[in-house]
């Protein structure tokens, strides 16, 4: 059986550069030192601690439980105990972002894992127990699994489809994780499929990628099709899967419910089937590490790891190269290694030789950057407008409907960053809506300030919710400030006698 | 204005081309075209292009000097050689120097850097300089080849006189016409096509010799489609809706209109079709875009040369439709992955 | 004769149509609306940095044609463009922006007077009698207006932490 094949326009072949580093079988690192847990990642709220520092903490155990809907659980990924909660530089960009640290302890004993559930179990207890563990997509967006569930649970699934497109360069965790464990990826798509009651299932890979393909085909499944779609970047970008294999479009701004679809990466599917039959939440994860170094290769990773562990295993030996978080394409170059690998980090790639970065020269309007576009949006005359600072007409020409695949980057032969036009240009337009939104808030508060002060005025003394103003006599008032600015003014002399400039009021 | 540089931001990696690459495929393209012109017309087609060269050069250094930009990487981004290529092939062969030099100041000067340099020109600088010197100078401009056989094109010595302006261009038989014109004239004094076409200036499928330069440049312009620096729609939908526009009229009254072969290969239709219609600077950017330019320049070509007063329209075609380039894309955005339908 | 009639009659027409000023412009209603539109468009800091007391003033004054449209520092050259764009009008040079400013009580000096919680034009800061007062930094404009009621000097304008919008 093979998969369905729909017209798609855009993209562009890449070089891959995945057998660099998808040869050889995962290996496990030794223990880090310590393991760092960021609350909040970059989609929904932060989560909220449950441990505090000093507790002893054991293998799997929560660290802080989801503080909203959209939030996700931490689980420790070995013992150790809690040495601090405090700010720490989280990729991309180093911001700083509060974070659980663990000393590990190096004994990596373990709390003994929940019942499986159920084989006859609901939405409802898959999504709770999706929630329990802590999954969350691990594709990249890191959506919180339980909550497409939940979307599914309520709205019409016609297709779930498991995405096994690796198409970025380099990265081969997803290639690596379906050779490895392509049964337990198959079970977690048929408990997907059953929660969410769908009509069909695709797990998709890349035309190139025989042997996952093989290994995945090695577990036929009942209402499971499995095959291959063509591989061009970025064929596995969520909408353009979901355009390639079912020929329906989500909508502008859009989820992909509205298109009657659910997907969710591989590595998510088996950590589904991890927490819903193994009973074990999720910390750890296939990543990629590959480049300038003398073992790349993939690493099951426990989550928190920081990425200087990782290189070194990996036989990087430090230098001026540099370190990018993700793929080629679409990833962060890191400023700092001790930042963590979270449940979204699929590879680390040190650029073997500094790429020499042309000056950019003029656009020539070549328009290859339309041709490519995965989107069909006007790049060129998005990064006119970006560059202009026009930005009401960059959003008519749908600049947010940009997915960054970088695509138009890489063909432009003027070699203009254009992802980093549009990124600003996004910037710059939630500012503004920031500001604007600030400016309602002000005025709304200046509005019943002014009121009040009417009232006060007025002698309404009912309408005013400061009685100090109104409702005492002012005399009083006015002698009982002057006492205490002569308090001030003594205690200030007191303390800093010199202090000339900043004496009492004038 | 926001400026954001080059490394800061994804992706990492870059496909191995620049300006310059594409540059020099044009010109390598443009090679066949040169040879054919070396061929036809002898010596004077490839001192007029040497000298070209050199004068673009002269003044786009010139005025990237007076604008402030560095010479590196602008002079070798290829674009003045591109420009004065163009422009020497749609030269006549013996033009006096001074005509190539007026030409290609007010091309580059005025046409591309007044706009503010490559990439924001709204004209095709080479066909500005031609159109030019075609308005300003309109005799000296059809210095063509002689109508009658028995001339033999003028060799080194001679055509180096005449480029330093030694010989008046005009005073001898080299003051012929290409076969769009003489096809023309011969029809507006009431001749049938079929007599017209019997004359020797006629070759196997247009002109006698311009044949030869159409077929080198369309061989050009195959190579640019097979490399990708060029795409389809532009040369397909002009040279269609040339050839269109021309069999109609020619079946209506085969006495009075040219063939469509005649039509396409004959004048500049070829290297206009692939090599300057296609300037991605001038032309809309959007697929569909591209269809509506490269169908409005051929059929303005056709209407020129059949209705017009100037033997070749394909200089003038493609400047009207430079300047409606920038509203065909605002009005052929392509439809974006969810849209609303 | 009548085309050359025609034509000047049209001339005419549409030489009025061009010259005559917005539609409803002295009427009261019209007026109100325009300087509901001009006062969304400005920051409502009611810094008082114009010359008007507060954002409203202002926009009154601007849509009677009595104020220019560059006097808004907050809002810098962003206000004067939309301004400039709502009315139709040559947008001007921008007034320099001043720098973003946070407004912070110090603690220890302050005595609960509750003078800088009725200058708060945004009631940013909170307080009661006797009891010490603080700014909420996220709803502070920056406006200085607190501070020349203050009778002990307990408050400072401070730069905003370079961090602040990122979250």
């Amino acid at each position: 059986m093979t998969l369905p094949r729909h017209a798609w326009r855009g993209g562009v072949r890449v070089p891959r550069h995945k057998n660099l580093s998808n040869t050889e079988p995962s290996r496990a690192p030794p223990l880090p030192a310590r393991l760092i847990y960021p609350l909040r990642s970059h989609i929904g709220t932060a989560a909220r601690p449950v441990v505090g520092p000093g507790d002893r903490v054991l293998k799997g155990q929560c660290l802080a439980e989801p503080d909203s809907y959209v939030s996700q659980a931490l689980h420790a990924a070995t013992s150790g105990t809690v040495r601090d909660i405090l700010d720490y530089p989280v990729a991309p960009g180093d911001v700083m972002t509060a974070s659980i640290v663990i000393e590990v302890d190096g004994e990596d004993r373990g709390i003994d894992p929940w019942p499986s559930l159920p084989a006859d179990a609901d939405g409802d207890a898959i999504q709770r127990r999706l929630t329990e563990a802590g999954v969350i997509g691990m594709g990249g967006a890191g959506f919180p699994s339980h909550v497409k569930v939940r979307e599914g649970l309520t709205r019409t699934v016609r297709t779930l489809i498991i995405n096994g497109v690796e198409c970025e360069p380099y990265i081969t965790c997803d290639d690596r994780l379906m050779r490895e464990h392509a049964a337990e990826i198959v079970a977690g798509a048929r408990w997907l499929k059953r929660a969410v009651n769908a009509g069909e299932c695709f797990i998709a890979v890349e035309e190139d990628m025989p042997e996952a393909l093989a290994a995945l085909q090695a577990h036929p499944a009942e209402g499971v099709t499995i095959g291959t779609v063509p591989a061009i970047y970025p064929a596995g970008g969520e909408k353009q899967l979901i355009k390639l294999l079912t020929g329906r479009e989500v909508p502008s701004k859009g989820l992909p419910i509205q298109a009657g679809v659910l997907m969710h990466n591989v590595a998510t599917a088996r950590a589904v089937y991890a927490a819903v039959v193994e009973g074990r939440p999720l910390t750890s994860r296939y990543v990629t590490v590959t480049g300038g170094m003398t073992r790349p290769g993939n690493w099951r990773a426990l989550i928190g790891t920081p990425v200087s562990h990782l290189l070194q295993e990996g036989g990087w030996r430090g230098g001026d190269q540099r370190v990018i978080m993700g793929g080629p394409m679409m990833g962060m170059a890191l400023c700092s290694l001790e930042v963590p690998v979270t449940k979204v980090t699929n590879c680390l790639l040190v650029q073997e030789a500094a790429p020499a970065f042309l000056a950019a020269m003029p656009c020539i309007r070549c328009g290859e950057c339309l041709r490519v576009c995965p989107v069909q949006l006007n790049a060129r005359a998005l990064y006119e407008y970006s560059k202009a600072g026009d930005l009401d007409a960059a959003q008519d020409l749908n600049l947010f409907d940009c997915i960054e695949c970088g695509a138009c980057a890489y063909v432009c032969p003027s070699h203009i960053p254009l992802v980093g036009y549009f990124r600003a240009a996004k910037a710059a337009i939630a500012a503004a809506e920031r500001r604007q939104r600030a400016a309602a808030e002000n005025r709304g508060r200046y509005e019943r300030h002014q009121r009040r002060q009417a009232a006060d005025q007025a002698g309404s003394a009912t309408a005013s919710p400061l009685p100090a103003a109104a409702g005492e006599d002012r005399e009083a008032l006015r002698a009982e400030i002057a006492a205490a600015v002569e308090r001030v003014r003594a205690r200030r002399a007191a303390s800093e006698p010199p202090d000339g400039e900043r004496g009492g009021p004038a | 204005m926001t400026t954001v540089s080059s490394g800061a931001s994804s992706p990492h990696l870059h496909q191995a081309t620049s300006v310059a690459l594409v540059m020099r495929r044009v010109l390598v393209a443009l090679v066949p075209t040169l040879i054919a012109m070396f061929y036809c017309y002898g010596p004077g087609a490839l001192m007029q292009w040497l000298w070209a060269i050199l004068v673009a050069h002269a003044v786009e250094a010139l005025m990237l000097r007076w604008r402030g930009l560095p010479l590196q990487p602008h002079l070798s981004d290829g674009s003045a050689a591109v420009t004065a290529t163009l422009f020497a092939l749609a030269m006549p062969p013996w033009a006096p120097w001074w005509l190539t030099v007026l030409g290609l100041v007010f091309a580059l000067a005025l046409v591309k850097h007044a706009y503010g340099g490559l990439g924001h020109n709204l004209f095709n600088p080479a066909m500005g300089g031609y159109v030019f010197l075609l308005l300003c100078f309109p005799v000296a401009m059809k210095a063509w080849a002689p109508i009658d056989a028995g001339h033999a094109a003028p060799g080194w010595i001679e055509s180096l006189v005449r480029l330093a302006g030694g010989a008046s261009s005009m005073a001898d038989g080299y003051s012929g016409a290409t076969v769009l014109e003489y096809t023309r004239t011969q029809l507006r004094a009431m001749k049938m096509l079929s007599e017209i076409t019997a004359q020797p200036v006629y070759g196997m499928l247009g002109d006698r010799n311009a044949q030869w330069v159409n077929v080198a440049a369309l061989l050009g312009g195959l190579w640019l489609l097979w490399t990708g620096v060029i795409r389809w729609q532009i040369p397909v939908a002009a040279l269609a809706a040339l050839f269109l526009t021309a069999a109609a009229f020619h079946l209506a009254d085969g006495d009075r209109y040219a063939s469509p072969l005649l039509h396409l290969f004959s004048g500049a239709t070829m290297p206009g079709a692939f090599f300057i219609a296609t300037d991605p600077i001038t032309a809309p950017g959007t697929p569909r875009g591209r269809l509506v330019f490269g169908a409005a320049v051929g059929l303005l070509i056709y209407l020129i040369r059949t209705f017009g007063n100037y033997p070749d329209g394909v200089a003038f075609a493609v400047l009207i439709m430079n300047g409606a380039a920038p509203l065909i894309e605002r009005h052929t955005q392509p439809r974006i992955l969810g849209a609303p339908a | 004769m009548l085309p050359w009639l025609l034509l000047a009659i049209l001339g005419l027409a549409a030489g009025l149509a061009v010259t005559r000023p917005a539609r409803g412009g002295r009427d009261d209603a019209a007026l109100a609306e325009k300087t509901e539109r001009i006062d969304a468009l400005l920051p409502q800091t009611q810094c008082g940095l114009c010359g008007y007391h507060g954002c409203r003033p202002y926009a009154e004054a601007v849509a009677r044609g009595e104020a220019a449209i560059d006097r808004c520092p907050p809002g810098g050259a962003a206000t004067v463009a939309a301004l400039a764009d709502l009315l139709g009008v040559e947008p001007l040079p921008a007034p320099v922006s001043p720098p973003a400013r946070v407004a912070v009580i110090d603690e220890r000096l302050c005595i609960g007077c509750t003078l800088c919680l009725d200058a708060c034009p945004v009631d940013a800061i909170v307080g009661a009698p006797r009891l010490m007062h603080t700014v909420i930094a996220a709803l502070c404009t920056g406006c200085g207006l607190c501070l020349p009621p203050c009778p002990v000097d307990c408050i400072q304008l401070r730069p905003v932490p370079a961090a602040r919008g990122a979250g």
